[in-house]
């Protein structure tokens, strides 16, 4: 077969197509491409077919219709006069809040487990050991439903926290200097206020706080500035030798402009208080969202800490005998030898684990957090009974978020790639 | 020498070693090194103490205080109050003593328990010989007969339409072995159009005449009597077993250099792995039937499975392609120094080693999978995590309990996959090994 | 060789793969077994017993249809299907009917191309709390916590109710009313909403109801009944009139123990029509004339179904109440059998 590459010189025939290496793979292309658009066409067809029979058409207009439902978590405003593409909205941010919030956790637990699991403690090691075990081994909708019937069988209600005014007494007291309530239907947190407010831009999509972009600013001039200070020092110590004393500039740099800003501003943290029956005042994160939040973090973490310890193992002891007879220390060979490769090695499965917990974000239906699946997938599917529309949408929305993750995924592949020669 | 002076003292035998200090020794040095090696090791050590403390204290007295014998959640409790004084909480274990065949068979009738029962420890025996290549290599013949024999035992009815299903492949297999001397892409044609011809034609008027007149049937069992693990193992491993043809093609096709082939297969892979298994159930209960031909139906079970098959074979076709990509470039090269052509040298050369270094991977996916099939609740099928508890606590006598089962559940759930993992971690050394 | 066995998998489901006839009755009658659509559990209404068997009071009207069409009521196929799926498999084909105390609206009836038949129970949303929470009516929810099962048409009505008396709540939601049980139970939420037959079957099956009320008042019209697919009128005719003959049968006094005496004829023509002594009602549905003797003879008439079910000797103990006969006060009103 191989040896067709030089083929006599004579005219094209048919059997060429099969026979001739430089034509057979065109032929399989163009086979399979008709096959597999045959089998679409079929599917388009199909739909067609059954839309026509159902008296249905496939159309989104049911997205500017009048919602009618209400979310209980949301994170930019909506009433339920607003449209089912708000509410989609809505539910989309819940998903990513969840996600975000879950990752960074789960990240900081996972790389405490790994670390902790390479202890030369023998106990902390045979615990971290079995923290991993248990639960990568078990779904992690039973750790969700876990975390739900937990929240909502073992804490108390927020009448429990009323001040019994025989003894003066509450049944339960709140945590953390009396800021913070776990109650059995959401964990009261403080809010964050300011008594000089700029007030807010409204723009369609969400009211922008411009508190928070003045906050936000600063920080990032103030980074700004600590980076320029750093080269300068740099700059100082290439030259002379000396590296100028920079910590306590760092830190003024850094803190000093934002403490000036979150003063003049007027920040302060308002705690919940009692009011009736529930807590008012600060800010109720509903027990859906902390369950789901909970299971997600508890069940990805094991996976993390799994994934660190093997970068860690990765790394040959060579790496740092090496780094050391060179005259580096400690902290230093951590800094420039072991953690680059580490992360070369752990960034790309923590990634798609990042990917998984945004996916498994979609079990927020056992807990009826009003996610993407909850809003679209969920009451709008229902109300209006456009199951093609909304599943179709959803799974887009889906496969665009995950794409962006897996995007970034690859730039950084590419720019910690090993560069062989 | 000629010095006969005699040393005022030699040693005729060692003297018996002296006790270390009991530093250095026994439990406090093992207590020392391991456990408070440093302050902060120390207090390590003593915060995992208190959490084993707290962990113990919470649970042991529910577990001690557990009833076996009692007929509803109420009766429990009252049992539990009067032995260990009113407020103590205990399990009531009673419910699976009533109710343990639910979780595991779910509605199947319980005088055909043994047909679950043999296919599962069919299962054991048709894995083993690809998990364990010491034993003989014959033994693969029944695994590849099993998948057949598990639908037939399963669902029941007739023996013949399994029967003819098998006979297709028989066909297909007689055609790719006999046109394989007058062509071997003929003979592959023919080993995939003989059969499905076969399928579609024969199959109807060849099983009718036959089950008249030789009637070969067991009781049928319907779709909706399974629920439990006897589900949750159906959906998991039918899913995997399904998938793996289909994602070894997925595989070869990303790794191809054609590229409307590798596109596809790379736009397969990254749609399915893109979205949550959970949407894709949706559209199993919800729009399959948009997709297919108006009128057709079939029941929600064969719906998951189609969907899950499709899924797992997304994920299975990335661990083949790892192991695809982890060959040496040698073998490919090997391959093509002795002429063989592109599908010779996947079958011969190829696959047989990109598929034994991929069966930890295999088996994880397996895991991942299993555990997934819990979420076949939310289109209405009894798993054993939700759909069988929320079943069970529906019932007045069980109402409102909810640790139980999470536990019996879980024990089960985390036994089975951590055994797999094990035999993958194990697998994962040998093969290691074997590289070196 | 191992390529073919998905291959080989599809050509078995497209075997085993009904494909529907012309009508959904010749289907039924082809098949042997009707597919009802029923709830996932909820006692009383339709709910599974340990060893998998099903019953409750929307049960009994598959039973029933079962019954007319093919002359046994144990050759049901019961589909448990959510709040989520139940319209999708209807108009899939996955079930032949719905059973599943669905409300009759509007735009189910139309948009969603459903059918509704007929009115099997009629119902209406409502709350309920905690005895020891003081409350006494809907109207001092303000700032409440409610749990909520999703889609279904409680949470338009919820949304709706709140918004109509300037209150505001906190909407818990949940997926089945298993979850939404322990929610409530739990202390999770402080009222739960549903329609207030369930209301009162979950109630019913608390270790202490006394301790529970349910709110005065009702928020909603909520008529439940069977529906089937649009546009084929010869099987929701069957279903109708199935209905229809239940609710007849009681306010004749027609029940499953003195039906087979009945069927020989009796002095009241409407009986004899009903039960096919005189005429032939049963041939112009496409079943025979014993249909209807074959309905009631499946679990009662409607009121021996309501009694054995959800009536006030079961542990739901529901009322009559709107679903008496027209001549008791209710709303229950088959049109004439002629």
């Amino acid at each position: 077969m191989t040896s067709a590459s030089d083929a006599p010189e004579q005219g094209f025939r048919l059997s060429q197509l099969i026979y001739d290496t430089r034509y057979r793979s065109l032929t399989i292309q163009v086979v399979t491409f008709i096959l597999v658009m045959a089998g679409v066409a079929w599917l388009v067809d199909n739909t067609i077919q059954n839309l026509n029979q159902l008296g249905k058409d496939f159309n989104f207009g049911f997205l500017s219709n009048r919602a009618g439902y209400d979310i209980g978590q949301q994170l930019i405003p909506y009433t339920n006069d607003n449209t089912h593409a708000r509410a989609m909205l809505v539910g989309l941010l819940n998903t990513l809040w969840v996600s975000v919030l879950g990752c960074a956790a789960a990240t900081v637990l996972g790389i405490i487990i790994g670390v902790l699991r390479l202890s030369h403690n023998w106990l902390v090691a045979r615990l971290m050991t079995s923290y991993v075990e248990m639960f990568r081994n078990i779904p992690v909708l039973l750790w969700i439903l876990v975390c739900i019937a937990l929240l909502s069988e073992v804490t108390p209600s927020p009448n429990a926290y009323k001040i019994n005014p025989e003894t003066g007494e509450s049944a339960v007291s709140m945590l953390l200097f009396d800021s913070v309530a776990v109650t059995n239907r959401y964990t009261a947190i403080p809010a964050i206020e300011f008594t000089n407010s700029l007030g807010t831009i409204d723009t369609a999509f969400a009211p922008i706080s411009l508190n928070f972009l003045l906050i936000a600013v600063v920080l990032i001039v103030s980074i700004w500035g600590n980076r320029r200070l750093k080269a300068h020092a740099h700059k100082v110590q290439n030259e002379t030798g000396v590296r100028p004393v920079t910590w306590w500039k760092s830190l003024l740099i850094l803190f000093g402009p934002l403490l000036v800003v979150l003063v003049a501003l007027g920040f302060h943290l308002v705690s919940p208080t009692l009011k009736g029956f529930n807590f008012t005042g600060g800010n109720n994160v509903s027990n859906a969202f902390v369950a789901l939040w909970l299971g997600l973090t508890l069940y990805t973490a094991a996976f993390i800490a799994e994934i660190v310890r093997a970068g860690i193992l990765a790394i040959s002891k060579g790496q740092s005998e090496a780094a050391y007879a060179l005259g580096l220390r400690p902290n230093r060979t951590m800094k420039l030898v072991i953690l680059p490769q580490a992360l070369r090695v752990i960034i790309p499965p923590l990634i798609s684990q990042y990917l998984n917990l945004t996916k498994n974000s979609s079990l927020a239906i056992a807990v009826g957090y009003m996610d993407l699946r909850g809003t679209l997938g969920g009451v709008t599917l229902n109300q209006t009974g456009r199951e093609l529309e909304a599943i179709l949408l959803m799974m887009l929305i889906y496969l665009a978020i995950s794409l962006t993750i897996s995007g970034l995924m690859n730039v950084y592949n590419k720019s910690v790639k090993l560069k062989e020669r | 020498m000629s010095t006969s002076q005699t040393a005022a003292f030699v040693r005729k035998d060692m003297l018996p070693p002296q006790d270390p200090p009991t530093s250095q020794a026994g439990l406090v040095k093992w207590l020392r090194e391991n456990l408070f090696a440093s302050w902060f090791n120390a207090i390590l050590t003593l915060s995992s103490v208190f959490v084993i403390y707290l962990l113990v204290t919470h649970f042991y007295p529910w577990f001690r205080h557990s009833v076996w014998n009692a007929n509803s959640l109420a009766e429990c409790r009252t049992i539990i109050a009067a032995n260990w004084g009113e407020g103590a909480s205990g399990a009531c274990w009673a419910m699976l003593r009533e109710r343990w065949h639910q979780f595991i068979f779910g509605f199947y009738p319980p005088e055909l328990y043994w047909r679950p029962i043999a296919v599962f420890l069919g299962l054991l025996l048709a894995v083993a010989p690809v998990l364990f290549t010491q034993l003989p290599r014959q033994m693969l013949l029944f695994s590849l007969a099993y998948p057949l024999l598990a639908i037939w035992l399963l669902w029941g009815g007739s023996a013949w339409p399994v029967i003819m299903i098998a006979a297709g492949f028989g066909i297909g297999f007689l055609a790719l072995r006999f046109l394989d001397e007058v062509s071997s892409i003929l003979a592959i044609v023919a080993a995939i159009v003989a059969p499905i011809l076969f399928w579609l034609f024969a199959v109807g008027p060849l099983d009718d005449v036959l089950s008249k007149a030789i009637p070969l049937a067991i009781e049928p069992v319907a779709s909706d009597r399974f629920g439990g693990f006897l589900l949750a193992i159906t959906i998991g491993a039918g899913g995997i077993a399904l998938s793996l043809p289909l994602g070894i093609i997925l595989a070869l096709g990303r790794q191809s250099n054609m590229f409307l082939i590798k596109s596809c297969s790379v736009m397969f892979i990254e749609f399915i792995r893109g979205v949550p298994l959970i949407t894709l159930l949706f559209v199993a209960s919800l729009l399959l039937n948009y997709f297919l031909p108006p009128g057709t139906n079939f029941d929600i079970i064969l719906r998951v499975m189609i969907l899950v098959t499709m899924f797992a074979a997304a994920y299975i076709a990335e661990v083949i392609r790892g192991g695809l990509a982890a060959l040496p470039r040698g073998q490919y090269e090997a391959a093509d120094a002795l002429g063989l052509d592109y599908w010779k040298a996947q079958r011969l050369i190829i696959l047989p080693q990109a598929l034994k270094i991929s069966i930890p991977g295999i088996v994880s996916t397996f895991i991942g999978m299993f555990k997934d099939t819990t979420l076949v609740t939310f289109v209405g099928l009894f798993d054993p995590l939700k759909g069988i508890p929320d079943f069970i606590r529906a019932d007045f006598n069980w109402k409102g309990i909810y640790w139980e089962p999470f536990v019996f559940v879980g024990a089960i759930f985390f036994i089975l996959n951590f055994s797999m993992s094990r035999y993958a971690m194990y697998l994962e050394r040998k093969l290691k090994r074997d590289h070196r | 060789m191992k390529k073919s066995v998905l291959l080989g998998t599809l050509a078995v489901a497209a075997v085993s793969a009904g494909v529907a006839a012309a009508g959904t009755l010749d289907d039924v009658k082809a098949r042997g077994e009707l597919n009802c659509g029923v709830n996932t559990g909820l006692v009383g209404f339709a709910a599974p017993d340990a060893n998998g068997n099903w019953s409750g009071f929307d049960v009994a009207v598959c039973k029933a249809v079962a019954a007319a069409v093919l002359g046994d009521p144990s050759k049901v196929k019961y589909v448990p299907t959510t709040g989520q799926t139940r319209f999708t498999a209807l108009a899939s084909g996955e079930v032949d009917m719905l059973s599943r105390n669905s409300t009759w609206t509007f735009s189910r009836d139309t948009d969603l191309k459903l059918d509704f038949v007929g009115v099997n129970y009629y119902d209406g949303q409502g709350f309920m709390v905690r005895k020891d929470l003081g409350v006494t009516s809907a109207k001092e929810l303000d700032g409440a916590s409610v749990c909520i099962q999703t889609g279904t048409t409680t949470e338009l009505n919820l949304a709706d109710f709140f918004k109509a008396n300037n209150m505001t709540y906190q909407p818990i939601t949940i997926d089945s009313n298993a979850e939404g049980e322990q929610q409530y139970l739990a202390g999770a939420c402080d009222a739960y909403t549903t329609d207030i037959s369930g209301l009162a079957a979950t109630r019913a099956s608390y270790a202490d109801p006394e301790n529970h009320i349910i709110l005065p008042e009702v928020i909603s019209k909520e008529p439940l009944g069977p529906a089937v697919r649009h546009g084929d009128s010869q099987w929701g005719d069957v279903v109708r009139w199935t209905l229809n003959a239940l609710i007849a049968a009681e306010e004749y006094g027609v029940t499953s123990a003195n039906v087979d005496e009945l069927a020989k004829g009796t002095e009241n023509p409407e009986i004899n029509r009903l039960l096919g002594v005189e005429g032939e009602l049963g041939k112009m549905t496409g079943l025979d004339n014993d249909w209807a003797v074959r309905a009631i003879k499946a679990s009662g008439n409607y009121g021996e179904i309501f009694a054995a079910t959800i009536g006030e000797a079961t542990p739901i103990a529901l009322a009559r109440g709107l679903n008496a006969q027209w001549t008791q006060g209710g709303l229950l009103y088959a049109p004439p059998f002629r």
